[in-house]
């Protein structure tokens, strides 16, 4: 810029010097005044400001800016859109947990109830059995128990018997001929058995 | 022709290409003009290039023109608030115009346009003119309310008022000034530091070996000028949002 700039100086005057109308080109009023302060440009220069920075603002407030502002509007809704549809999904999976949480509890209470119930029902089988199996041993017992005693009264009565035949057969013996009557016999008998 | 080498203002005049004439104003399309109409385009084609896909995840490029959008709207939304936003074709035309005319202006032979004060000032004459035209269409009189600030004694407003409207006044001349004479002392500066690099390596081995802290001087600037570049864009852009504020709230 700055090296060469020095062949524009050379080459500028020149060329802009054959093509202004007026002898004053812009050598002349280059070296007059510091450029940026001459006021000659000045119509030149806000007249072309105002064409360019004109159509420019249009360009942008017409083309420009809607597109980018849209593109960044769509984002954030796509942004916002997602993360709805995120939020929706999570309560949906929760819901589903709970829904699932709810049918394992209930699960749950089923199989214990179902398991109570052949408990129960497993238990009073049980206790008919038993009680049934108690009443017939009852009864057989009852059974035993009157046979035995009848037997023992047999037996009891036998034993009398034996032992008045017994007693007046030893009478006999002892005595000799001398019987004994059958009740002193039975008398002394019972007596002795008491 | 050594002078001419290190005359660091030759840059900045105005050479007619095609010369128009009308009414007795010299209207001549020149370099300036060539360059307002190079800046326009290269900033059109940009924005209009960079977004042609409309890509929901954006390229580089495409960022690029998002960030300059967003960057303009967050300024001025933060400045004017939401009211504000009817302003931001506006702010966003001139930060860009001026952003890209600096830019373009730090390419070797090319013409800075914001180095004149003229078109600086046109700018800055758009923006008060702006803020002065909607102020008194939106608030009446109510918009004069701006130089009578709230809560200040009577016998003070003698005082005050006056100052409040030199400050006013001088915004447009700040504002362009500020602007100009950045370009301008930025380019000056440039263009002497690299002349030392030519005169001094003309004067042979000596020269040459001198002539690298110079050249080390305007490389360094030219990274200062792509920040100063930015910044007075940024600057302008500010400003002009803060200028519009006015026009929204006087009475603040």
């Amino acid at each position: 810029m700055f090296v060469t700039s020095a062949f524009a100086e050379e080459t500028a005057p020149s060329v802009t010097g054959g093509e202004t109308h007026s002898g004053t080109g812009v050598p002349a009023e280059a070296h007059g005044t510091f450029p940026p302060f001459d006021p000659a440009t000045f119509p030149s220069q806000l007249l072309w400001l105002a064409i360019t920075f004109g159509l420019f603002y249009l360009f942008l407030k017409k083309v420009a800016m809607p597109r980018i502002g849209g593109i960044i509007d769509v984002r954030n809704d796509r942004i916002s859109q997602d993360l709805d549809q995120a939020s929706k999904l999570k309560g949906e999976a929760d819901a589903a947990v709970a829904a699932y949480e709810q049918e394992l509890a209930e699960a749950k209470k089923n199989a214990n109830s179902i398991g109570q119930q052949a408990n129960d029902a497993a238990k009073t089988e049980a206790d008919t059995a038993r009680k049934k199996i108690e009443a017939a041993l009852d009864e057989r017992l009852g059974e035993a128990e009157a046979r035995i005693s009848s037997i023992k009264a047999n037996a009891m009565k036998e034993v009398g018997s034996i032992a008045e035949d017994t007693a007046s057969a030893i009478v006999e013996a002892l005595v000799g001929g001398g019987k004994a009557s059958k009740a002193d016999i039975a008398a002394a008998v019972k007596s002795v058995a008491r | 022709m050594a002078a001419d080498k290190v005359d660091p203002i030759h840059q900045f005049h105005i050479i007619k290409l095609v010369p128009i004439n009308i009414g007795g104003y010299d209207l001549s399309f020149t370099n300036s003009a060539l360059f307002m109409v190079a800046t326009v385009i290269v900033a059109a084609a940009f924005l209009y290039l960079t977004t042609s896909s409309r890509s929901l995840v954006p390229g580089r490029m495409q960022s690029v023109s998002e960030m300059a959008y967003e960057f303009v709207a967050n300024m001025l939304r933060d400045a004017a608030g939401t009211q504000g936003m009817k302003f931001f074709p506006l702010v966003f035309s001139l930060f860009m115009f001026v952003l890209v005319a600096n830019l373009l202006g730090l390419f070797p032979y090319f013409f800075t346009v914001t180095s004149h004060i003229i078109v600086t000032f046109g700018l800055a004459i758009l923006v008060i003119g702006t803020v002065i035209v909607y102020g008194f269409m939106k608030h009446g009189l109510g918009f004069l309310k701006l130089f009578v600030p709230k809560g200040v004694p009577l016998v003070m407003m003698v005082l005050v008022v006056p100052i409040e409207v030199i400050s006013f006044v001088s915004r447009p001349i700040s504002l362009s000034v500020r602007l100009f004479a950045n370009m301008l002392a930025g380019h000056i500066t440039l263009k002497v530091f690299s002349g030392f690099v030519v005169s001094l390596s003309a004067l042979g081995a000596v020269g040459v070996a001198g002539s690298i802290l110079p050249l080390a001087m305007a490389v360094a600037l030219t990274a200062l000028e792509l920040l100063v570049a930015f910044l007075q864009a940024y600057v302008f852009a500010v400003l002009t949002c803060m200028y519009l504020n006015d026009a929204l709230h006087p009475s603040h």
